[in-house]
């Protein structure tokens, strides 16, 4: 799932502590500012005293008992400017140290990690996880077996950030967003603009008993802007969120490519439209969806459906189970879409939120195919889950290995299997949007990613967006509003009959993928191009209050 | 550190002389016209189980300091967990320089002097020394009851305990120990075909009982098994507290005053200002947020140091308060309002039994799932029911139904309200986590919007 951009406010202090920790869902209009530095020495992850810190951690896990364990430390710090119109709401740094230590007794898991990183809190700390674990044995059924993977000695990898968004002066952040609130709101009857920038590195010393030691610098950039129109007498509003602008795992080039002043006028004449749109009528209607749309779709869709402890329960309480389950009866055999249909699970594209050198389990992920011409062909793993799948790897002639899916948010949570980037291939024939509308003779487009739900299986999903046009004889005719599509996503996948090629190739992404308890979120782009699908169903979401 | 520490104990924070302290060390450092202090500290410890074992578990402690500098009515804030006086000394540095870069704020406020509050009744000792071997315990009484009857249970139990304390450089300080629990299980049957959940929330975690959670699941996930297909449409429901909680906190986003001013907001009047004083609900339905609620008590206090008290959002329908922040209030010429405390509504005196007696055809609910909002002009939401939808006929729960997804908003919802039962405190939050108090009846109410069905289990 993707969380809320609304979720409750946490009100007692600890998980305030926690939300401190995890900034990536932070809102920005909280009432509080969270978040980074700006000055001052933040530990690097090069820095020997961590690594020293690390092995003293693993060995006090080993003496206590451990058959296996690993250390996590972290030193991140995030940044947040948010305005709206001609003022600056909130400018926050927030920088959080700290350090997870998880270990293996018996096959129980046991996880522990404090902020205080000295030399007599590791050792505290590692024991602490291996008593926690020894608790969580008592009931075991059955027990973690890991599987096997390549010793990494000396590993370092770093997001191909060009510019440090933490070097940049804050002048010109703040200047940059003042400027695309000013070119919207010189659009009449665009009455209020929000614009926001946020920027993450994150150091991060990883090892494991293994003898493995990994350094990774992470850096993820989210420019964004949100413009609201209102009509005159206040009987309608509509908002045009800066959705073909994604968040990506660079630096503040991303920024400066994004050209939000460029487009805030667009933007803002978006959302003035949206106001005198035609309210949609009911009924089916054949979709051309933008990459800028059909990201959401796909992560929710497709990449959550296919992450294996999803479909072996683990996530009933919460994110729910899989219709893409259970494994022996959908591994090479279900059918998720048309033969020209292949996605990927990776976590190298550059420039993507969750590319990496190394996982939280200290595995280099791998490029695997989850849907090959159309079939379902593997799920995401982890050292944990890879083993479950041994007969799979088997048929396939393969060695059981991890994908490489481990993460965890921050040093305060325990890692365990999250989505990679999961993308739609492009299709073979150069076609692009423009051609998919050509071909459509009557049918909707859908710009921008909107509101989202889906059930617990993935089954039933409901999806909105920011733009829709109407489309006739081939040409758009003009706005609608109200519009939400609701599918069952075998069918939807399958009515999919036109796909664009190499060129309309794009990143979309999220940094607020939710899971786990508690949960936790992840930073994951989804690459795709148009699609269309034929007869699917739409719904008119206006109400009179 | 205050609380005593075992190798397992969770409850660290800092005691109010600790967090004082801390905030004097950073106030010295202080060069701004005006600083203020807010520190977080505390423990979380989790465990989770899948499939009828621990599956993962989890214990944390932070403490983290922010500092919000101005000069003048420019301002700049830092956050750190690094507590020394070298980081607490770069932090203020920090958040002075980004000060010194802000542009001037038209909207800045002063800092608030020194303040009362009332003393907040939300911590739990037995919370507090909630350990993993607590937790396990905790877990087993709900893993080995579905292992007997042979179903599959999963779920999450989280205990937190922690300090919050604001201080600034006009005197103010205020502390506040919380404590907080949640647990929520879910069990299905082993064909997959049933899911049946049951959670609980509260400040003391003794007051959750792991086993009647236990049964509860149990007995929904026999009786949710090989669910039939109902058409979508607009339905009698009646709702478990949780499903009512689930919709029912919707309703306080949206309770920004400035919003509604700006006419972007359900609470916007046609031609201008606000609905406040214009019935919206139905006449039963009252709403407040009351930090002393003895269900679901909770800080006295904001982020910036104002006190909390108890709110009436809406009384017997009408709109009476909407949240004003100190900006907007100063400028629309009344008080502020925070946002703080849990929410409240108000009750009938109705079983849930008696609600499905009454009913000639509907659906039972018992929770819903996937939230998201689609209109904010209505509050309009989407999600789906889940873990234990059943049909209603002549007075009776007669079957499992297919769940399914709703396009609905709290204001139809309670605007068509037939029948409510008596308030409880309930997990509402769709993660199982600790999250803010939510204390409301079962409801039965009619026309809900189900506008298609969903295959998932």
């Amino acid at each position: 799932m993707v969380h809320s951009r609304r979720d409750f406010l946490k009100t007692t202090s600890a998980a305030a502590a926690a939300a401190g920790l995890s900034t990536l869902n932070a809102s920005p209009a909280a009432a509080s500012p969270a978040p980074p530095y700006s000055a001052g020495p933040s530990p690097s992850a090069a820095d020997p005293t961590l690594k020293e810190l690390a092995l003293r951690a693993l060995d006090a896990a080993r003496s206590a008992g451990a058959e296996y364990a690993d250390v996590r430390i972290s030193a991140g710090r995030t940044q947040n400017v948010f305005t709206r119109e001609a003022r600056v709401q909130g400018i926050s740094d927030n920088e959080s140290l700290g350090f997870g230590v998880r270990t293996l007794v018996g096959g129980a898991w046991g996880f522990a990690a404090s902020a205080d990183l000295t030399p007599d809190e590791v050792v505290r700390v590692a024991r602490q996880a291996v008593a926690q674990a020894r608790a969580n044995q008592k009931a075991l059924v059955r027990p973690v077996v890991l599987a096997p993977a390549p010793v990494v000695p000396n590993g370092v990898w770093r997001s191909p950030a060009r510019i440090d968004p933490f070097t940049v002066p804050l002048a010109e952040k703040v200047e940059l967003l003042l400027a695309a609130n000013q070119a919207a709101l010189k659009v009449k009857g665009a009455r209020f603009v929000n614009s926001r920038l946020f920027f993450l590195r994150d150091e991060k010393t990883y090892a494991n008993t293994d003898g493995s030691m990994i350094v990774q610098t992470i850096f993820r950039t989210q420019p964004s802007v949100n413009v609201t129109a209102v009509a005159a007498d206040n009987s309608d509003f509509q908002s045009r969120q800066s959705t073909d602008v994604q968040p990506m795992g660079l630096g503040y080039e991303h920024v400066l490519d994004a050209r939000l002043a460029e487009n805030a006028t667009r933007w803002a004449e978006e959302a003035v439209q949206k106001l005198s749109a035609k309210p949609v009528d009911v009924g089916q209607y054949d979709l051309v969806l933008h990459p800028s749309h059909l990201w959401l779709t796909i992560h929710e869709a497709i990449a959550h459906p296919t992450e294996l402890d999803r479909a072996m329960g683990y996530e009933a309480n919460y994110a729910g189970t899989s219709f893409v389950a259970p494994p022996e009866k959908v591994l090479g055999q279900l059918k998720y879409g048309p033969e020209f249909m292949n996605v990927q699970g990776d976590r190298s594209q550059e420039g993507s939120l969750a590319a990496c050198g190394w996982d939280d389990d200290g595995v280099a992920p791998e490029t695997f195919l989850i849907i090959k011409n159309g079939v379902f062909n593997d799920y995401q793993t982890t050292r944990e889950q890879a083993p479950w799948l041994d007969w799979w790897y088997a048929k396939q002639g393969i060695p059981v290995r991890s994908h490489g899916c481990s993460y965890a948010q921050s040093w305060a949570d325990v890692q365990f299997q999250r989505m990679p980037n999961v993308s739609l291939l492009p299709g073979e024939q150069d076609l692009v949007w423009d051609d998919l509308i050509a071909a459509t003779d009557r049918g909707i487009a859908i710009v921008g990613e909107g509101s989202f739900s889906i059930d617990q299986q993935r089954y039933n999903a409901q999806f909105g967006g920011q733009l829709f046009y109407e489309i006739r004889n081939g040409k758009v005719v003009g706005m609608l509003k109200d519009v939400a599509y609701q599918m069952r996503t075998p069918q939807f996948w399958n009515a999919m009959d036109m796909m664009g090629g190499k060129r309309s190739y794009v990143l979309g992404g999220a940094f607020n993928d939710g899971k786990g308890q508690p949960s936790q979120s992840n930073a994951v782009s989804h690459g795709c191009v148009p699609t269309r699908h034929r007869g699917i169903n739409v719904i008119n979401t206006g109400r009179k209050a | 550190m205050s609380a005593p520490r075992s190798l397992l104990a969770p409850a660290r924070y800092l005691s109010r002389e600790e967090s004082e302290s801390v905030a004097k060390r950073a106030l010295g450092f202080a060069k701004a016209d005006q600083t203020r202090i807010t520190i977080d500290s505390g423990g979380q410890g989790n465990t989770r189980f899948a499939v009828n074992q621990i599956s993962t578990a989890g214990d944390n402690y932070n403490a983290v300091v922010t500092i919000l500098s101005s000069f003048g009515t420019r301002s700049g804030s830092v956050t750190t967990n690094r507590l020394d006086d070298e980081g607490l000394r770069r932090a203020v540095q920090s958040a002075e320089e980004l000060a010194r870069l802000a542009p001037e704020d038209p909207e800045a406020m002063p800092e608030l002097g020194p303040q009362r509050y009332a003393e907040s009744t939300g911590w739990s000792d037995a919370t507090a020394a909630l350990d993993p071997t607590g937790r396990a315990e905790m877990v087993r009484r709900v893993t080995s009851a579905s292992l007997s009857a042979g179903l599959q249970s999963t779920g999450y139990l989280e205990s937190e305990a922690g300090a919050t304390a604001v201080a600034n450089s006009k005197g103010l300080f205020a502390y506040s120990r919380q404590t907080g629990a949640a647990m929520t299980t879910t069990v299905r049957t082993a064909d997959g075909t049933g899911s049946g959940w049951a959670g609980a929330a509260a400040n003391d975690v003794s007051q959750i009982d792991a086993a009647a959670l236990a049964a509860r699941a149990l007995e929904k996930a026999r009786r949710s098994a090989k669910p039939v297909a109902v058409e979508p449409g607009r339905y009698t429901v009646v709702l478990e507290p949780t499903a009512v909680g689930n919709l029912v906190q919707l309703l306080a986003f949206a309770l920004n005053a400035r919003n509604a001013d700006e006419g972007r907001s359900f609470f916007s009047k046609q031609g201008g200002g606000t609905k406040i004083g214009e019935k919206v609900l139905d006449e039963r339905v009252t709403l407040v947020s009351d930090p002393a609620s003895p269900l679901a008590p909770s800080s006295t206090f904001t982020g910036e140091g104002l006190p909390v008290e108890r709110t009436t959002w809406i009384e017997n329908g009408v709109v009476k308060n909407l949240a004003y922040d100190r900006y907007w209030a100063q400028k629309q010429g009344t008080r502020p309002v925070p946002l703080g405390g849990s929410l409240l509504m108000s009750g009938g005196d109705q079983s849930i039994e008696e609600l499905i007696a009454s009913t000639e055809r509907g659906i039972l609910v018992t929770r819903f799932w996937y939230i998201r909002p689609v209109d904010p002009r209505t509050i309009l939401y989407t999600g789906l029911t889940r873990d234990g939808t059943f049909l209603i006929e002549n007075g009776k729960v007669t079957r499992a139904v297919k769940n399914l997804r709703f396009n609905e908003s709290p204001v139809f919802m309670l605007n068509n309200l037939v029948g409510m039962g008596q308030p409880v405190r309930v997990s509402a939050s769709e993660d199982g986590g600790v999250s803010r108090g939510v204390v409301v009846p079962p409801i039965k109410t009619r026309d809900f919007n189900f506008t298609s069905l969903s295959d998932a289990i």
